[in-house]
């Protein structure tokens, strides 16, 4: 066995500090040639959890393990996976079982160990001591970005404005059932240039304290924060929804008369709701057919059926030959939790009817579940989930295998990114020159 | 004058777009400035500002036309004009300097390490040098540079009368170690230990000027030795992989214990800017008080810059008033500028080739000396001043304006360079394994 001692092997990950999308590479020097080691991830969470993933390399003639090159010869991961040791993760072996990982305070990193193990080890890594290990941050939000509370007109939302002078196009961001405020996503596009606002709409202080759930003017009110911004430019706003937010951001680019939407983004989400109908209407509307919940075998709930079929009674579907701006709908094909593949395919027919289809991008993931996050986000097959029916927490299934899901949240996020700048920016226009340098 | 007129319109923003890699690096990295969705060959100004901790502002600017994707591109694309040209990726840091308006004399210096230096980086229309605050960028980044990477430790030291600041890298260890020594401006500077502890190295940075033990050159080499065993008797240090790295007056401080002591053994010596000159029992103090007794020979130049390098000169002829290098017995790298104007470096460096190659000992020195490279060889893409404010520690003078050399240009990339060859000389003396086991 070889002596720790003589074993100083170097560990370099970089960048060391990057934005959560950004890839980073792993070198693994100084190991001896053809040597079995485990290159591990670890990270404690907000809660207090904590999540490892690990691969199973040998180190070449030269005694370097390359992440982005080598394969992994097992562990959470396996092939060739640059960024296999954040995807993979998983809560160590022990930990309560439903959990998700989610950032909810942006403005720190989150601070990911990465170590070296000599072996191929599978457990009990925490009662070793590593070869060498070092400290990464991943970041939601890049340095100058501002996170700004918005309070005003009732609203609970947090706004995000990129650096520099602006002006900048502008994002409402909704999250799905689960309700909060998730800043996550907002930061991180932020980070990309887009003042993007993150929009509780299910748990926000005014529903808390009135009991009631907001109105359709709730979302229109927040779009006029962005509208009227000094730095977002009025004209250039989209709307990003997953899930329950697919819902009202498709309600919003088809009937709202307040709202002009430059593009929208709708992940993992239907058309299929009560056309005139409030928010509770609509959540009264899903949960009329509770009784097609199925159970796993692991006693997992599936609720895609609730919504299935998809009508034909054009009163319980967004009309989607009405929309005017580009839609990009992102779907996973193992999606347990809404029928979000059928509902695609279903507003595809409406648009080629309508004569709108040329406005429709979809983007269809094999194996890919409910949620689609940015990119490298451990995957979930199902978690713990509070439904708003119920109030009960229960364990939802949301679907995906791990790895296919892992690809479908890179893939989605490039192709949304180029989608937003497209959208939301002109591009280079060389027909018209700039006035600026007169 | 440049008139930036911005219409509102009903079609979406024209802003270029502005990417820069990584937005949170370490000072040695390098940065990847991209600019896209400019009109096709269109003149811009990539444009960097600095605040200072001391409350200046520091700036730097290239002019670059676009090219007919509309792009710039800093690490491919040459800077037509402004605080440097060419092709120059990292010209936007090295290339800083106080804007005009400010104080004079300025050095740039980050003297916390736990929180990072922070430039805006901006792009504006048409090829401007002037008035950057009166106008608006059309698009801006910010950037942060660090010179401590994630999970260094930063400890406090006051152990048996050594004062300073320990460095340690992440993960078990044991690590290297190295006792980091600067000159004779004192104070405690931490930046380049944080920056070796991010590259794997325990490093202690000293202070070692005010102390009261320093009253007389016996003393003065204990506190050494002292500041050496705390670092080789850390739990995570390996005992006999502990170097010594010194700068200026740090460097003769580390000729002399690696020469002279027979307690301390530096596995190998890093001397930047370095001169020899060391009458044997007397302190450092005494060292510094040196130009004083030979006012004669300092130099006032036209820009009343003191001049320090020839005061030592005729000190080369004189054995008693050098270190006696030929004791060295551990590997040893001088780091000099030809240009130096506060030590005559090239003449020192010449002359320990001379008395190690006597002794015995020459196959130890390796050296390299930078042409038109100044006294303050520092980290990577840290501006060069060809002079600066400078006050001599614990000995009452007043400021005075030091001359240091250099060439901006030629400096910047000594100090790569140097960097590089200092990293790879650490890797190679303290990290390389012994010969390997047999395999069982």
């Amino acid at each position: 066995m070889m002596d720790r001692k003589q074993c100083i092997v170097k560990l370099f990950v970089q960048p060391s500090r990057g934005l959560v999308d950004e890839k980073f590479i792993i070198l693994v020097q100084k190991a001896p040639p053809g040597y079995q080691l485990t290159v591990h991830a670890l990270h404690k969470c907000e809660d207090g959890h904590s999540w490892e993933a690990f691969g199973h390399y040998i180190s070449n003639a030269i005694g370097t393990v390359n992440v982005s090159e080598d394969p992994s010869l097992g562990g959470t991961y396996s092939g060739v996976e640059q960024m296999g040791l954040l995807w993979s993760l998983r809560p160590v072996p022990g930990s309560k079982p439903g959990l998700r990982l989610r950032k909810m305070n942006v403005q720190i990193p989150m601070e990911v160990t990465i170590s070296v193990y000599q072996g191929h080890q599978t457990e009990g890594f925490m009662d070793q001591v590593p070869l060498a290990s070092v400290v990464v941050e991943r970041w939601y939000m890049a340095p100058g970005v501002s996170r700004i509370p918005i309070t005003e007109d009732g609203l609970t939302a947090t706004l995000f404005l990129p650096p520099g002078p602006g002006p900048f196009p502008g994002l409402l961001d909704l999250w799905g059932g689960g309700g909060q405020l998730v800043e996550y996503r907002a930061s991180l596009l932020a980070s990309h240039g887009i003042a993007s606002l993150a929009l509780d709409y299910l748990t926000p202080k005014i529903t808390m304290e009135t009991r009631k759930m907001v109105d359709l003017q709730y979302f229109e009110k927040a779009y006029k924060i962005l509208e009227q911004h000094p730095q977002v430019h009025g004209s250039s706003i989209g709307m990003l929804g997953l899930s329950l937010g697919t819902s009202i951001t498709l309600k919003m680019a088809a009937y709202s008369e307040v709202m002009k939407l430059r593009c929208a983004v709708c992940i993992s989400g239907s058309h299929v709701q009560p056309v005139d109908g409030s928010m509770e209407d609509i959540l009264k509307h899903f949960n009329k057919n509770a009784d097609r919940t199925r159970v796993s075998e692991e006693n997992e709930f599936i609720w895609r059926d609730l919504l299935l079929p998809v009508p034909s009674d054009l009163a319980f579907k967004v009309d989607m030959g009405r929309l005017k701006c580009p839609l990009l709908v992102v779907v996973g094909e193992d999606d347990q939790n809404w029928p979000a593949s059928e509902s695609a395919m279903d507003m595809k027919e409406m648009m080629e009817q309508a004569g709108n289809s040329h406005l429709l991008t979809v983007l269809s993931y094999p194996n890919a579940g409910h949620l689609i996050e940015p990119p490298y986000t451990p995957h979930a097959r199902a978690s713990l989930f509070r439904s708003m029916a119920t109030r009960e927490k229960m364990m939802a299934l949301w679907g995906g295998e791990t790895a296919a899901h892992s690809l479908a949240q890179e893939d989605a996020w490039r192709k949304l990114l180029v989608f937003l700048r497209e959208n939301l920016y002109s591009g280079t226009n060389p027909g018209t020159p700039s006035l600026s340098h007169l | 004058m440049i008139v930036t007129l911005r219409l509102s319109t009903m079609s979406p923003p024209t802003s270029p777009i502005l990417s820069v890699q990584p937005t949170r690096g370490l000072v040695d990295e390098k940065l990847k400035v991209v600019v896209e969705s400019l009109p096709p060959g269109s003149p811009v100004t990539l444009h960097s500002l600095h605040h200072s901790e001391d409350e200046d502002y520091w700036e730097a600017f290239g002019h670059y036309v676009s090219d007919f994707r509309g792009m710039v591109s800093v690490s491919e694309d040459l800077s037509f004009g402004g605080t440097y040209t060419g092709k120059e990726d990292m010209g936007l840091l090295w290339s800083m300097r106080p804007v005009p308006g400010s104080r004079k004399g300025l050095r740039l210096r980050k003297m916390n390490v736990c929180s990072p230096m922070l430039h805006n980086i901006s792009v504006y229309s048409g090829h401007v040098s002037e008035g950057f605050r009166e106008q608006t960028p059309l698009t801006s980044v910010l950037v942060e540079r660090w010179y401590m990477a994630p999970g260094v430790k930063r400890i406090d030291i006051m152990e048996k009368g050594v004062r300073g600041t320990l460095f340690i890298p992440p993960g078990p260890g044991p690590f290297p170690g190295l006792l980091d020594m600067w000159g004779g401006g004192g104070g405690l500077i931490e930046y380049r230990s944080a920056l070796l502890a991010s590259h794997g190295y325990v490093s202690l940075a000293m202070d070692y000027f005010n102390s009261q033990e320093l009253e007389s050159a016996d003393l003065e080499f204990k506190y050494f030795e002292t500041a050496f065993n705390i670092i080789k008797e850390h739990p995570q240090v390996i005992p006999d992989r502990v170097g010594m790295f010194g700068l200026s007056l740090g460097s003769l401080v580390t000729m002399h214990v690696a020469a002279e002591s027979t307690i301390v053994k530096p596995r190998c010596c890093i001397c930047v800017s370095g001169s020899h000159f060391y009458p044997r029992d007397r302190t450092i103090k005494e060292v510094i008080m040196e130009p004083r007794s030979n006012s004669h020979r300092l130099r006032i130049d036209e820009n009343n810059h003191h001049v320090w390098r020839d005061m030592w000169i005729h000190l080369l002829d004189d054995p008693s008033k050098k270190v006696d290098v030929g004791k060295i017995n551990c590997p040893i790298l001088l780091v000099n500028g030809k240009d130096d104007q506060n030590v005559p470096a090239d003449e020192c460096a010449e002359d320990i080739a001379l008395l190690m190659n006597a002794a015995g000992n020459g196959h130890l020195l390796s050296r390299v000396l930078y042409p038109d490279t100044g006294h303050l060889i520092e980290p990577p893409y840290s501006p060069h001043f060809r002079a600066s404010n400078f006050k001599a520690a614990g000995v009452a003078t007043k400021t005075v304006m030091l001359l240091w050399g250099g060439q901006t240009k030629p400096h910047s990339d000594a100090q790569e360079d140097a960097w590089r060859k200092i990293l790879s000389f650490l890797q190679h003396n303290l990290y390389s394994s012994t010969p390997p086991r047999a395999k069982l």
